[in-house]
This record gives structure tokens, C-alpha cells and sequence, in this order.
């Protein structure tokens, strides 16, 4: 298994007139062929910037973006076009993203016509396979977005995503905005593409179930860092930021014997332009001290499992039993 | 079965596991303020239908809806887009449309009263004071150019014409300040809070004057996971604290699960199963709260695939005959297509509305309908 898309340091900053907005800010992370990573995190907490800026909508600020071990950070010309076949979106709202003009084939025959891939014969062909790819009935061929349900919409969103071969997608919220019913359709339907395909997702929610029944890894974005990333079961398992766990005990249950403990959280994000060094949780954080303000570093305290967090250890006591395998590693 | 119904709410740091309450013993009712007792009948909906005209298409948004609120009690309205759960809310607050939108049957009796046959000039007394409602979206529940204390006191003094403006306003700094607004903050306008401040301020004004009902549609949808958590919270302990009740509507069963007493779930504008919380939760039994339940990704189950229900929902303009649900039922049989669906009683507050429950239970691994 060798990581498909790889961030180093990525950086986003905009311009405002009070200063420097740190939507991402420094993110390290790495999408291994094949898998989901799922980036969760509330409003505001730069998981969309992040998304746009991997799949080049936005330039980064600095950083650096390999794909299959290949700097792409600032692709040319030449390259860019090609690095958009291969890395696609799927985004939240699938009416917004439809050219409300465009029939369904419209919409899959512009798409596969850009690309130039295919032959003009052969693109009834491929919208046809798009469209049974994605279930959608060959009757809504000639169907205009408005005449589509929700559930319909982003299928056609997702056959376009998929009309160039891609190897990367970036599911932005693909999900949220659609009733639970429908919802399950279309997650069963993403997983399966996948398993056929061996697609890499990047999947941005702030759904927690979702992300944890489709990922493989899951991290937890707050105020454009990271603040904790782990193999997805084992995020729900041992959850080890304060964050984390206030967000975790955040999802109401329908479990109706087992009262949640929750943790409230007081208090509401702090503004993201010009933030100041140190933990950006912790004027929320109950635990947090002196040391708080001090930057924090991504450490990893189990395998595969990165915090963000200077007093992990001691929040946690169990960890220190365990050996900590950043210095076995070295 | 009743004493269950608080005890296992909330185990979050506001828990009062004192605050026990026995519906239908209103002599243990300790902290109701000189309000009537709790568990007496305060709204009763039976048999509504509401239905929208545009040209010659009507759509049957709501058929036949039956339910009851008691006081201090709280239901939920759980269902999909499309499933008519806002349409029955604007018909008790007498918000429908003037043109197009009709009641064709049906009564909603609120203290005797029937809310679908008062003059305008008697609603407008109950609308805001004894029945009230916050709605989804915050920033355009508030005028935006207007301070939010002026709006918070504006709606006391209309409901309390007697009272000054300092008188007013006083109340309505108080009643910020038990939603968490500070009153450094209350000069200030909508846009200078955030989206869960925002809404803070719209439960303070749907509780301003006291209301027996609050009427909450989507209240925290619009919201982020922990600031959710906290408007819920607070909204649920200020209910309780003043005996007011609620009817919910959501489409979120977890939210369902932390917040209400009794549930209704909707479906092509039927109740299609009604019950207490425990009742359909432990035992959902029509096949659509079965779907959706199974439609939920669960953190604590290993399974892979998601059991989605079939197909969409049918436009609530063009619904199947018999049970609209049939279209996607699995457990569809030939007398599903038409005609009127039996009401089976379950037990208890239980009901569902099904032709083929025996089938459901059996395939479920349930026993049979008593």
C-alpha cells in the first residue's frame, strides 16, 4: 500500500482587511491507494478549503502537494489538465453544481468531451455507462436537474466526477443534504465504486456515523490544523484530543438506555485571522494550561494514530504503558 | 413504563436526576410555576388534512393526521422532506398560506378550543403567547436590522401591552440571559453573533411570554454538532423548568432519542406509527421506521453496508392509493395498494398504521402483533 496523495505542510491563508485568515494552516497528511480518509470538523474549520486546495481550485500559500510521490504543488499548464482527470470533487449540493439548462446526457457529454479520451461515436456508449453506473434509469437521460430528486442530483454529480477515470475524488459533504433514506443509497453506492475501482476518497463531513462507517482513517480538523488522526475504528475506540472527544459525545444517540456523557463544550470558535501560537482548542479546552500556548506538534502516541496535544499523555494514563512507537521508530 | 420516561435523558453535566417527573401524578409536579397540572390535554389534532392548491394540482400535503400534546410532554414529528411534518405546525400556529393552502378536514382542539375555525383576531392572542415557534434557520428568523433586545422586548410588549418599555426590556434582558446571552451583548445586532448565539435568541423570543407550546421545526439542523448539543440542552432544561410543551420536528432520530417523550413518525403526510419513545424505539414496527432505523449508520455496529429503502418518496402530489408506502415496502402485498390502511394498536400508546404487520414481525424475528 503506498500513499496516492501525500500533503506536506499545506498552507492556506486569505487575505482580509484584518489580517491573515489561517483557513489551513500547516496540515501534514497522506491518502493511501484505495482507502477513505475522512476529514471531519465543524463550519469554519478550513476542511473545504483543504479539499479545494488538494484538487487545485485554490493555490496553497506554501506547502507541498506529491501526487503518486510527484510534487504537483504548483502545476504547469500542461499538467494541470491532466491531474484534473485524475482528481475529481463531488460536492455537497448537487443543484447548485448542475447547470440547471443541462439534460443529464448534457451535463456527462460535456464532461467526457473536454477530455478528448473518447471518440464522438463512442460517447452514447459512455454516458450510457456512466449513467448505469451511477443507477440512474436510462428514462432521466433527458431529465433536467429540477425534474431530479435530491438523491437522483447527486447521483448525476457523481457520474460526471467519474466520466474521466479519476483515481482521487474529493467527496465534499456528498451526503449532507440529503434525507437519511436516500443518504444510505448513496454511500452504499460510493463504497461500491470504490471496491470496483480502487478509488481514493477524501470524504469531508461533519457527519460522525458517516465518516465512520465509510473510512478507513479518520481525521479531526479544528480551526485549520489537525488536531488528531487515527485508523477510523480505532478514532471511536480511543479517542485521545480533547477535541475529539467533545465532538464524539456531541452526536446524539439513538441509543435510548445508554445516557450519553457529554461533554460540553462552552464557549464557540475563536476567530481564525491572526490566531495566536499554541493550541488553537484550548480557550474551549478543559484542560488546558500554561503550556497549551506553546505551539503544538503532531506526535504519534499509538501506531498510525497522530495527536496533537501536549498533555496527552497525562489526560490518557493507559498510553504510557503502551510503548511509544515514535521513539521505537527511530 | 411512565416512571422510565426522564430517567434515561440526558446524562450531561445539567442532569437533574431529582427532577423525575410522573406525568399522571400531578401532586409530585414540584417546579411547574403556577401552571396548570402536567399530563392534562392541552392540544389534540384529529384527523387534519391540509392541502395545497397551484392551478389544478393539489397537493395533499397532510391526510388525516391524530395525535396529542399534553402539557409539560413533548413529541416528535420525524420524517423526510416532503412528508408534510412543517405543513401540520403551520396549521396549529395558523401560519398556512392564505392562498392555496386549505385545512379540508379535520379539528385541533388547544385548551377547547379549535384552532382551525377561531377568528384571526382570537389566534393572533394564542399565536406568540400560548403557542409559539422557533424556526430553522435563525438568521432569518431575525430582522436584521433591528438590535436584539428591541426585538425580543418588541414581542413581550405586544403580548403585554400593560408593561413600558423599560418594563419590557428588562424582561427581555432577563430572558437573554437565561438563554446565555450576556447583557453586555444585547445591544447588539443578529449578524454580530454566530450562527448558535443567533438561535439562542430565537429560543428567547419563542419563550419570552411563557408559552404553553413551543412549536421547535428543525431547530438545531442548521447548527454544528457541539453547538447543537448546547442549544438542545438548554432548550430541553427551559422547557421543563417552566412545564412548557413541544412538538419537535426533525428528521434526526438521535435528537429524537435525546429530547422528546413521545414520537410520531410521518410518512406521505399519514402518521404512520405512534408511540412513546420507548415504545418505537425499542420496537419500531412499521416497515418505514424499520428503514429508516436500518437506513442509520451506526457507530457501534461492524456492518458494511447500509440497508437504504428502496426508491424515493413519492411527490406528495401524486401519492400512491392505499398505503403510500407501498411503493418501496418490501413487505407489500395486493391489499397495500388500496384503500384505507387499519390502525393497529400495539400496546400501551403504540399504534401503526400496516396491513401486513404479522409478515413484518415475522421477517424481523418479532413475535406476532398482539
Amino acid at each position: 500500500m503506498s500513499a496516492l496523495v501525500e500533503l506536506k505542510g499545506l498552507k492556506r491563508y486569505f487575505d482580509t482587511p484584518k489580517g491573515k485568515l489561517h483557513a489551513v494552516d500547516d496540515i501534514t497528511m497522506s491518502f493511501e491507494e484505495g482507502q477513505t480518509m475522512g476529514v471531519v470538523g465543524e463550519s469554519g474549520c478550513g476542511k473545504s478549503t483543504l479539499a479545494r486546495t488538494i484538487i487545485h481550485l485554490q493555490e496553497p500559500t506554501a506547502g507541498q502537494i506529491l501526487y503518486k510521490g510527484k510534487d504537483v504543488t504548483y502545476p504547469t499548464k500542461k499538467e494541470l489538465p491532466k491531474l484534473r482527470e485524475d482528481m475529481q470533487i463531488i460536492f455537497q449540493d448537487p443543484y447548485m453544481t448542475l447547470n440547471p439548462r443541462y439534460t443529464v446526457e448534457d451535463t456527462l457529454k460535456e464532461t467526457l468531451t473536454i477530455s478528448g479520451q473518447y471518440e464522438k461515436n463512442d460517447l452514447d456508449h459512455q454516458i450510457r455507462r456512466l449513467m448505469d453506473m451511477v443507477g440512474i434509469s436510462g428514462r432521466l437521460r433527458m431529465a433536467y436537474p429540477h425534474e431530479l430528486s435530491g438523491g437522483r442530483r447527486q447521483r448525476v454529480g457523481i457520474g460526471r466526477a467519474l466520466a474521466m477515470n479519476p483515481k482521487f475524488i474529493v467527496c465534499d459533504e456528498p451526503v449532507s443534504a440529503l434525507d437519511v433514506s436516500i443518504q444510505a443509497q448513496i454511500i452504499n453506492l460510493l463504497m461500491d465504486l470504490q471496491q470496483e475501482f480502487g478509488l481514493t476518497y477524501m470524504f469531508v463531513t461533519h457527519d460522525m456515523s458517516v465518516v465512520h462507517h465509510i473510512s478507513h482513517n479518520i481525521s479531526v480538523m479544528y480551526l485549520g490544523q489537525l488536531v488528531e488522526t487515527s485508523p477510523a475504528k480505532e478514532l471511536f475506540q480511543q479517542t485521545l484530543h480533547p477535541y475529539s472527544k467533545a465532538l464524539l459525545s456531541a452526536i446524539p444517540s439513538i441509543d435510548i438506555d445508554k445516557p450519553k456523557q457529554r461533554i460540553q463544550l462552552h464557549g464557540e470558535l475563536m476567530s481564525p485571522i491572526n490566531p495566536k501560537p499554541g493550541c488553537r482548542f484550548a480557550p474551549r479546552c478543559p484542560y488546558a494550561t500554561e503550556a497549551c500556548r506553546q505551539p503544538q506538534k503532531l506526535e504519534e502516541v499509538l501506531p498510525n494514530h497522530y495527536v496533537a496535544c501536549c498533555r496527552v499523555r497525562e489526560l490518557n494514563p493507559d498510553l504510557s504503558q503502551a510503548a511509544a512507537p515514535a521513539a521505537a521508530a527511530q | 413504563m411512565k416512571e422510565e420516561r426522564f430517567s434515561h435523558e440526558r446524562g450531561g453535566m445539567h442532569g437533574h436526576p431529582d427532577r423525575d417527573h410522573h406525568p399522571h401524578h400531578p401532586e409530585r409536579d414540584h417546579d411547574s410555576v403556577q401552571r396548570h397540572a402536567k399530563g392534562e390535554e392541552l392540544l389534540k389534532v384529529n384527523n387534519l388534512s391540509v392541502e395545497y392548491t397551484a392551478g389544478k394540482k393539489i397537493t395533499h400535503a397532510v391526510n388525516g393526521v391524530t395525535f396529542e400534546i399534553r402539557r409539560g410532554e413533548s413529541l416528535a414529528l420525524v420524517g423526510e422532506s416532503g412528508c408534510g411534518k412543517s405543513t401540520v405546525a403551520k396549521a396549529i400556529l395558523g401560519i398556512l398560506p392564505d392562498r392555496g393552502a386549505r385545512i379540508s378536514s379535520g379539528e385541533m382542539l388547544f385548551e377547547g378550543k379549535d384552532l382551525a375555525t377561531i377568528p384571526e383576531k382570537e389566534m393572533e392572542h394564542i399565536r406568540g403567547n400560548k403557542i409559539s415557534m422557533v424556526f430553522q434557520d435563525p438568521m432569518t428568523a431575525l430582522n436584521p436590522v433591528k438590535r436584539i433586545l428591541t426585538q425580543v422586548s418588541a414581542v413581550i410588549r405586544l403580548h403585554n401591552p400593560e408593561l413600558s418599555k423599560r418594563e419590557a426590556e428588562d424582561r427581555a434582558i432577563e430572558m437573554l440571559k437565561t438563554v446565555g446571552i450576556t447583557p453586555d451583548r444585547v445591544r447588539d445586532y443578529p449578524h454580530q453573533f454566530s450562527g448558535g448565539q443567533q438561535q439562542r435568541v430565537v429560543v428567547a423570543i419563542g419563550l419570552s411570554c411563557n408559552p404553553e407550546l413551543l412549536l421547535a421545526d428543525e431547530p438545531t439542523t442548521a447548527l454544528d454538532v457541539t453547538i447543537q448539543a448546547q442549544v438542545l440542552d438548554m432548550m430541553t432544561e427551559l422547557i421543563r423548568e417552566r412545564n412548557t410543551a413541544m412538538l419537535l420536528i426533525t428528521h434526526n432520530l438521535g435528537i429524537v432519542a435525546e429530547t422528546c417523550d413521545y414520537v410520531a413518525v410521518l410518512y406521505g403526510g399519514e402518521i404512520v406509527e405512534y408511540g412513546s419513545k420507548r415504545e418505537v424505539f425499542k420496537n419500531p414496527s412499521h416497515p418505514y421506521t424499520i428503514g429508516l432505523f436500518g437506513a442509520l449508520p451506526d457507530i457501534n455496529s461492524e456492518s458494511t453496508r447500509l440497508k437504504p429503502i428502496d426508491g424515493i418518496m413519492p411527490e406528495p402530489s401524486d401519492l400512491p392509493a392505499g398505503c403510500k408506502f407501498h411503493t418501496r415496502c418490501p413487505y407489500a402485498t395486493e391489499c397495500c395498494m388500496e384503500g384505507p390502511v387499519p390502525v393497529v394498536e400495539l400496546g400501551g400508546t403504540h399504534r401503526c398504521q400496516c396491513h401486513n404487520l404479522d409478515a413484518v414481525r415475522a421477517a424481523t424475528g418479532k413475535e406476532a402483533a398482539v
